[in-house]
């Protein structure tokens, strides 16, 4: 097999919001009911005002083929916000969720992590949840709102979100 | 089930903790990452609907009313996975700061002109065979506050999916023989010296234009598909 010589990641750095977001981007389903926000937060606890999260998710069928594609700017107070719907269980018995990727500047290479829902019976036999450790697992589930749903996403520090090696 | 991913080669990025790249320090996780072994929804390919790209995406020197100032080049290159491939169809999104080193959003409030003839935004589908051509001109150093006189050596930024999620990548393209190289971070952030390499494009005689723009060729490569026993017995 040949060498993997993979062009290096480097971070998207501060100035990408003239290029990279688009009006239908926090729009990751059309027409859809669930909204789903959040803040970005540093290991000082500080709001992240310049992070882009990008989520990919299964349709309510748990269908991946052309999975739902959001991307949303931190700019300029940390938080994002994404309209969807709620994700079907997908085929590999994973419980709902989202899977996010967050870039921002200080960032060399982008993070991966998860969003599941709160009180989803689903839940408990999910395999990846299973991996992560108990008292880590709360930072992927989901904070229920009267409108929707919080995410927060802490890159360092107490409550540290769980981040995945994808 | 998706495809899985390669899994080597992945020590050529950056360590998320690289105190001389000062913003680093409260951005980068100090829990140890969970391994996630063949997720099927960070395999999945994303569907993209920004939009079909316009005729003009492509050429950052033509999107505004004049000429944009500075050093016409066309930066052109082939997108690979890690197994050789060509990735036909992907979407190669690029953003840079003018000639002047500025770049056109609010917040950059380096002292230099902005260009009216420049917005320094620009997306392409690659070809058949995995090829991407941009029409630029070539961006200026410009300072940060980093460290005493930091300088960011000229480069394009690039972002790339791949077949997955989890072939994503954000980076950035630099010039050939670039003085600040050694001093900067964010690239030395990448240890390996070949990889670093990997991330400077070449100056190029079959990508320049005769009378009109000087040619830089850039490949890029993406992790790849790891080879099943399905492959194997498919010869």
């Amino acid at each position: 097999m040949a060498v993997q010589e993979l062009t290096p990641a480097q971070t998207v750095g501060p100035f990408y919001g003239f290029a990279l977001p688009y009006p239908a981007g926090p729009v990751v389903a059309e027409g859809g009911s669930l909204r789903l926000r959040g803040t970005v937060f540093d290991g000082a606890g500080e709001p992240v005002p310049d992070a882009l999260v990008e989520v990919l998710q299964a349709d309510v069928d748990g269908r991946l083929d052309g999975g739902l594609f959001g991307r949303c700017s931190t700019a300029p107070e940390g938080r994002f916000a994404f309209t969807t719907v709620r994700p079907g269980p997908t085929a590999d018995g994973c419980a709902p969720h989202l899977a996010v990727i967050v870039h921002a500047r200080g960032l060399l290479l982008h993070l991966h992590t998860r969003v599941y829902f709160p009180g989803e019976a689903l839940n408990a036999a999910d395999p990846v949840l299973a991996v992560v450790p108990e008292d880590r697992r709360h930072t992927l589930i989901a904070v229920e709102e009267e409108r929707g749903f919080r995410f927060d996403i802490r890159l360092q520090g107490e409550d540290e979100t769980v981040f995945f090696d994808v | 089930m998706a495809t899985p991913l390669r899994r080597d080669g992945r020590d050529a990025h950056p360590d998320r903790d690289h105190p001389a790249y000062r913003s680093t320090a409260l951005r980068h996780p100090r829990q140890p990452l969970v391994p996630l072994h063949d997720p099927e929804t960070e395999l999945a390919r994303p569907f993209l609907g920004a939009g079909p790209i316009a005729p003009l995406d492509h050429d950052l020197t033509a999107q505004r009313g004049g000429q944009p100032l500075g050093e016409r080049i066309v930066v052109t290159g082939r997108v690979r996975d890690g197994n050789g491939a060509p990735l036909a169809g992907q979407l190669v999104e690029v953003w840079q700061a003018n000639a002047s080193g500025r770049y056109a959003q609010a917040e950059d409030r380096h002292d230099a002109p902005l260009d009216p003839n420049f917005a320094g935004v620009g997306r392409c589908l690659t070809d058949a065979a995995g090829t991407y051509r941009f029409v630029t001109v070539k961006p200026g150093p410009y300072p940060w506050r980093n460290h005493d006189k930091a300088w960011r050596p000229s480069h394009i930024h690039f972002s790339l999916f791949g077949t997955a999620f989890a072939s994503r990548l954000i980076t950035q393209m630099y010039f050939p023989g670039d003085p600040l190289f050694p001093y900067d971070p964010v690239m030395q952030s990448v240890t390996d010296e070949a990889a670093r390499e990997r991330m400077v494009a070449a100056f190029d005689l079959d990508a320049t234009v005769d009378q009109w723009a000087t040619g830089y060729r850039w490949d890029i490569v993406l992790r790849g598909p790891a080879a099943t026993v399905f492959e194997d017995v498919e010869g």
